[in-house]
């Protein structure tokens, strides 16, 4: 067992320090979206629900709730399928393009987003997708692919081919052994690659500023719009709320990746 | 096989492929070529002091990472497997949390009246309360948050590797701790290291919430400028030459990058 040198202990307490300042913010957010205090104090001198009620009444809030909510849904619900078959195709083939497919399918997380975002809006613009949801989904659908393929090539690279061969040399086609031997092994990566798909959708904010408009605004526009103006508690409530989706979300994606990797 | 691969393609062509191609099209073009927008990026102040103070923030954010991140992917690479698993997941833990909710719980923190200075005159440390916010100092303590868990990452990856044999072996030839990790372990970490703070700078390179939410409109980053330039000015040749100066710069450090170690390394931490 090391002796706690100086040197260690000096360790110990810089990266309690680290992990303080990592932690603070997310965990101040809960606190105050329960305070009855019209301006933001510390620690809030009563408790209160109002701003929740404050969220929930509001028709904006919730019309902004049900567009982040559609969007992120079907942005899963087009992206996975998508994902998986591009995931398939570079871990299958041996063609050398595949490199090159696999790092284009990596380049929304390469361009900084907001270049991204400015050039999806002058797109839009010309055709006219501009403040409308199918242009606001494609958008998400395409910032989501990435995570869905790193997600399923990790899968795949667990899964052994050879499985899939005997199922086709048993007379079965590529497609049916795909979804009847290749598909339920690799489900939980599948899996988690959607819910961080979502994940991303429901955060996303930049994008969105620019292309989304009128009754077809995602939370966090509203969110982002309203945090220049002043700092109303309403958005703590929302943040808390947000957070505990995301939580929940990526404990079950990260649990879903464990049971992968062990079989 | 390239069927499959062709609606995810599909896609990226359209989504991200041609919409940067516009901007680089419409930084060159308008009504015949010019390379106005360009002489204006490179030759008026505005610009030029943008870029500046974004590398500036950027190379600032990049060493405060790695001086709060290293030692925190040591400790987690240096404990028992529990509690580096209980480390490792409070980094990512805020990772996970939207950006946008971030930057609110620091404006909450940093704030005239927020949290932090009423604690400290609570202590009576100050009597009157301190601009942490809407400033540089703001827009630094947030976005060092947001990207630490990039810098984490890579480290402990590295750290990982390294046979712990090695350091043993520094130890029974007289070395003494800290010599074995200047001389062993930190070189082996290198890797690491180079990684963590080009997905960090890069990253930063690029970042628009925090500036724009903590920075009090004084903070103008590159991705501000591009806003600005469409959404207040409508000057869209200009924004995008802005945009491609940006990506530019971004692909040289990663193709410069990619020299010394794999860009699955940098990129394949999320």
């Amino acid at each position: 067992m090391m002796r706690a040198s100086p040197a260690r202990i000096l360790l110990y307490v810089i990266s309690a320090l680290v992990l303080v300042y990592l932690i603070m913010p997310v965990l101040i957010i809960a606190p105050i979206s329960f305070s009855g205090a019209r301006f933001l104090s510390f620690p809030p001198p009563s408790f209160s629900t109002r701003w929740y009620q404050q969220y929930f009444s509001n028709p904006a809030w919730m019309q902004a709730t049900r567009v982040t909510l559609t969007v992120a849904f079907l942005t899963v619900v087009i992206a996975t399928p998508l994902g998986v078959a591009a995931a398939y195709a570079i871990c299958q083939s041996k063609l050398r393009i595949m490199r090159i497919v696999h790092m284009a399918l990596l380049l929304p997380l390469v361009v900084p987003i907001i270049i991204t975002a400015v050039g999806i809006f002058f797109v839009y613009a010309k055709i006219g997708l501009v403040a409308t949801m199918p242009g606001l989904v494609l958008a998400n659908v395409m910032l989501g692919l990435p995570y869905v393929v790193i997600s399923v090539l990790a899968g795949l690279q667990s899964f052994d081919p050879a499985q899939e061969m005997v199922a086709r040399s048993l007379g079965m086609n590529r497609l049916r052994s795909f979804f009847a031997v290749t598909l339920p092994q690799i489900k939980s990566s599948v899996v988690a690659g959607g819910i961080f798909a979502f994940i991303s959708a429901m955060d996303e904010t930049i994008v969105a500023l620019f292309i989304s408009g009128g009754q077809y605004q995602p939370l966090t526009k509203r969110m982002f719009t309203a945090l220049r103006d002043e700092i109303d508690p309403t958005i703590a409530a929302i943040s808390t709320l947000m957070t505990a989706a995301s939580f929940m979300l990526v404990l079950l994606a990260t649990r879903l990746r464990r049971r992968n990797a062990s079989c | 096989m390239l069927a499959l691969v062709s609606p995810a393609l599909l896609v990226i062509l359209l989504l991200i492929v041609l919409p940067v191609g516009w901007l680089a099209w419409q930084s060159i073009y308008h009504d015949g070529f010019t390379l106005e927008n360009y002489r204006r990026v490179f030759t008026e102040d505005i610009y030029w002091r943008s870029f500046a103070l974004t590398f500036e923030i950027s190379l600032a954010v990049t060493v405060i990472a790695l001086l709060l991140g290293y030692p925190v992917a040591y400790l987690a690479n240096s404990v028992p497997r529990g509690w580096s698993i209980l480390i490792l997941s409070l980094v990512v833990l805020p990772f996970w949390t939207s950006v946008l909710v971030r930057a609110y719980a620091w404006l909450a923190l940093l704030q005239r009246t927020g949290v932090i200075n009423q604690f400290l005159r609570y202590l009576e440390v100050i009597s009157e309360p301190l601009a942490l916010v809407h400033n540089t100092f703001g827009t630094v303590v947030a976005t060092v948050h947001i990207l630490l868990p990039f810098m984490v990452l890579p480290l402990y990856a590295t750290m990982q590797k390294i046979p712990g044999d090695l350091m043993q072996a520094g130890a029974s030839l007289g070395a003494s701790p800290s010599l074995t990790f200047v001389r062993v372990f930190l070189p082996l970490s290198l890797p690491g290291v180079l990684a963590g703070c080009t997905m960090v700078f890069v990253l930063c390179l690029g970042f628009y919430i925090t500036p724009e939410l903590l920075g009090g409109g004084r903070t103008v980053m590159v991705s501000m400028l591009v806003s600005r330039n469409v959404e207040l000015y409508n000057q869209f040749g200009a924004a995008s030459a802005v945009a491609v100066v940006l990506l530019l710069s971004v692909l040289v450090i990663f193709f410069v990058v990619s020299r010394f170690i794999s860009l699955d390394r940098v990129l394949g931490q999320r």
